[in-house]
């Protein structure tokens, strides 16, 4: 019996010793007491070097996950390139599937460790932890994406002045996206592949349901009642098994009962992928994909594109407005830019044709573009009810950007459930 | 088999285990040197580092000594994890009932209790199929698992929604009253936490040392039949140590909704994994309690510090977890070896009599 304790007492300090001998190794001693490696104090060739910025980005998938997570990396690497000195720390999959007992105050205090100076969590999910963390820290900036705490006239406006929002008038790109799906079914059934339930999620579901509807009676001349227009909700972002719907199968679901496109909502690529299966095998089926401009490349012959963030410019003004000692709370909700939707300096929000749309949809797509960016169309107009029903625009009526935001049901036409 | 050849063959396992982390390692294209020190460093680099490990250290602590016990009876109740879970349902439930109408303490309190009934009952329900059902505890307590983390899903996509939100992201999260206060400012993790666990293990330890009931269990554990014919009443001593270590995992399930640095609401897969790492705790300590403290903090350490790998060196975080599966499997490889070539070694000293 003491013969096994003795053995139990030996194996933990064997593993211990093995683990602190490989936290010393031998080239580089590590120093013992918490004062910093002495520097050389005269360091004549440094001055060309610029002073080093750092700023942390929280992620809620992988970082190469050719959809939202990825487009903010992307976003960051752009705005990293032009500040000189700029350097991004990162964690990514901050989710419970992937870093269980991990929240977003425990890694924003380890970025600031590391010394970033300004800190942006890029999902819905991280606006309790972000507001949370921005209060523990308040002399760190740091921006949640996609939320409303900063904003003033919002519905939600509690935050300290170190937390600012940003987000990309995304409806915009759904709107297109809703086009380009309608001008291509064949069955007039247009399947949308939902995150979770909340305004964000309705307002772009709603209006890939308005693009779809204006290009499938303006330009294909048929009647709104035979377009079809199903949701389906996985319950969050993406696939956390056991947690969330599968994506895969909802995507197959939609193809095998005559749902012939489908439009990702979700972070991630399921809905294409599936498509691109699919049509391997014989099928006639197209999906959008969405968030990351690159996004149709997982399967670009069936892809009819992709509404995308371009969140470059506005990681760039954050990281500015800190540099510069600027910095005051602010939120944005950045538009395209009509003049050149795809212009990575100037518009929040694109979006890329992809290979599966025909030459005929392209060119009626530019043209619903146009009519956007010039106004002559406005999609968030009356006569627009709710799916109960009741009115949400009276006649020639035109949405806020409040009555946008928080549109608190989903749309006449629409199927699928508007709350859980 | 010569004590020397013993220790050459339990440290060669640890080796082993390490040699095959290194490996992996190697062949991400990572110096495994630098992988162990930004564990090391994220465990332990500065108070509020180290602060997260305490605060992972309470749950599994909880969940070893719970197990502890069903060990020591020969069950394995793998539904651990699902008792967390559910005692953290309860914990929630009390706290939406209670948070407007009492004190924060007296809350608090209630929904110790609360989660400690939940656990309790959802052990119970294990051992009641083991006894009664003939369902084995290992795959009562896989089922019960997934019932727990549907249930919760459904709680919170359903009756304990967020306003206006259908997201498994999580309830409302809790006012600061009732998030467990900190240490110290800036040392985000709670005496109460520490010493809840702490307590529970030590409690344990007693029990299984110094008690009737402690020796009634292990007498279960070495021999069910013999104990049974011996007069042990079995049945409901293996029932109570599934319903003692339910009830301990139900407290590490409130830990996980109020504590500190908790995310202060319930939402799907809140055990994480705690359960399962403290069933790695308590075979690594080969059911010794004591043992168990220093290395559920280990694993604790190993846990947080591995963040760093992401954070640092762009790997997976879940290396960690690899590193204490493969210590595990280590150790109790060399202790299969070890006792197969024992009872080869004494049939060969039997027959040569």
């Amino acid at each position: 019996m003491s013969n096994q304790r003795i053995w139990h007492l030996v194996a933990l300090l064997v593993v211990l010793s093995m683990i602190a001998g490989a936290c010393a190794p031998a080239p580089t001693p590590t120093p013992a007491p918490p004062a910093a490696q002495p520097e050389p104090t005269k360091a004549p060739e440094q001055p060309k070097a610029p002073q080093e910025f750092i700023f942390g980005v929280v992620l809620v998938g992988p970082y190469n996950d050719h959809g939202w997570s990825e487009a903010h990396y992307m976003g960051a690497k752009y705005a990293e390139e032009r500040i000189p000195g700029a350097k991004m720390i990162y964690v990514d999959n901050l989710n419970p599937g992937a870093k269980p007992g991990v929240t977003v105050p425990q890694v924003v205090d380890d970025l600031i460790s590391k010394g970033a100076k300004i800190i942006f969590t890029t999902s819905d999910d991280f606006k309790d932890g972000t507001l949370e963390a921005a209060k523990k820290n308040p002399n760190v900036p740091l921006v949640n994406v996609s939320g409303d705490h900063a904003w003033k006239e919002g519905k939600d406006y509690q935050a300290p002045s170190n937390l600012s929002n940003f987000m990309g008038r995304m409806e915009y790109g759904k709107m297109i996206a809703g086009c380009a799906a309608a001008l291509t079914t064949q069955t007039g059934k247009l399947g949308y592949l939902g995150p979770l339930i909340n305004d964000e999620t309705r307002r772009l579901a709603a209006a890939a349901y308005l693009g779809a509807k204006y290009c499938w009676t303006t330009y294909a001349k048929k009647d709104p009642a035979d377009l079809k227009f199903k949701v389906t909700w996985i319950g969050f972002w993406f696939n956390i098994p056991g947690q969330t719907l599968d994506p895969t199968k909802v995507a197959n679901d939609f193809y095998n009962s005559g749902y012939d496109v489908v439009l990702s909502g979700i972070d991630t690529t399921e809905a294409l992928v599936e498509a691109g299966k699919l049509a391997k095998a014989g099928k006639k089926v197209w999906a959008v994909q969405y968030d990351y401009e690159e996004g149709c490349k997982e399967a670009p012959e069936v892809c009819l594109g992709v509404p995308y963030f371009n969140w470059g410019p506005a990681y760039l003004k954050a990281l500015k407005l800190v540099q510069e000692g600027k910095w005051t709370q602010y939120w944005d909700w950045n538009g395209p830019d009509w003049k050149d939707l795809n212009n990575r300096d100037t518009s929040a929000v694109g979006f890329v044709k992809g290979a599966g749309l025909s030459k005929e949809a392209a060119a009626n797509v530019d043209d619903f573009i146009k009519k956007l960016g010039d106004g002559s169309v406005n999609l968030f107009k009356g006569p627009l009810k709710f799916q109960d029903g009741s009115v949400y625009l009276k006649d020639g009526e035109v949405a806020t950007d409040l009555q946008i935001w928080y549109l608190p049901q989903l749309l006449e036409g629409m199927e699928g459930p508007s709350k859980s | 088999m010569s004590r020397a050849a013993d220790w050459g063959l339990r440290i060669a396992g640890i080796g082993a285990a390490l040699l095959l982390v290194t490996l992996i390692l190697a062949a991400l294209g990572t110096s495994p040197a630098q992988a162990f020190r930004l564990i090391w460093d994220g465990a332990v680099g500065s108070p509020a580092k180290f602060a997260y490990v305490l605060t992972a250290w309470a749950p599994v602590l909880l969940c070893a000594a719970g197990l502890l016990l069903t060990f020591a009876a020969g069950l394995w109740n793998i539904g651990i994890e699902g008792q967390v879970v559910m005692g953290a349902i309860f914990v929630t439930g009390m706290l939406r009932l209670t948070q407007d109408v009492l004190p924060p303490a007296a809350a608090l309190f209630l929904a110790a209790l609360a989660g400690i009934v939940g656990g309790a009952l959802w052990a119970a329900l294990a051992g009641v199929l083991r006894l009664y059902g003939q369902v084995n505890e290992i795959f009562g307590g896989l089922g019960l698992n997934f019932i727990a983390g549907s249930l919760t899903v459904y709680l919170v996509l359903g009756p304990w929604k967020r306003a206006g939100i259908g997201s498994t992201s999580g309830t409302q999260p809790f006012p600061p009253k009732l998030w467990l206060p900190p240490i110290l400012p800036g040392i985000n993790v709670s005496l109460v936490e520490i010493v809840v666990g702490l307590a529970a293990i030590v409690l344990v330890c007693l029990a299984l040392r110094g008690t009737y009931f402690g020796l009634r269990l292990k007498a279960i554990g070495k021999n069910l039949r013999s104990a049974f014919l011996l007069g042990v009443p079995t049945e409901r001593h293996m029932l109570a140590a599934f319903a003692l270590c339910g009830a301990l995992a139900g407290l590490a399930g409130w830990v996980l909704v109020v504590g500190t640095s908790s995310r202060h609401q319930l939402f799907p897969l809140i055990s994480g994994g705690y359960g399962f790492l403290g069933i790695l705790v308590v075979l690594l300590a080969n059911l010794n309690a004591l043992w168990s403290i220093p290395i559920s903090l280990f694993f604790a350490a190993i846990s947080m510090g591995s963040l760093q790998l992401a954070l640092q060196a762009q790997l997976d975080s879940s290396l960690g977890g690899v590193i204490q599966g493969l210590l595990v499997l280590a150790v109790l490889i060399v202790g299969g070896i070890r006792s197969r070539l024992a009872a080869a070694s004494s049939e060969r000293t039997a027959r040569s009599r």
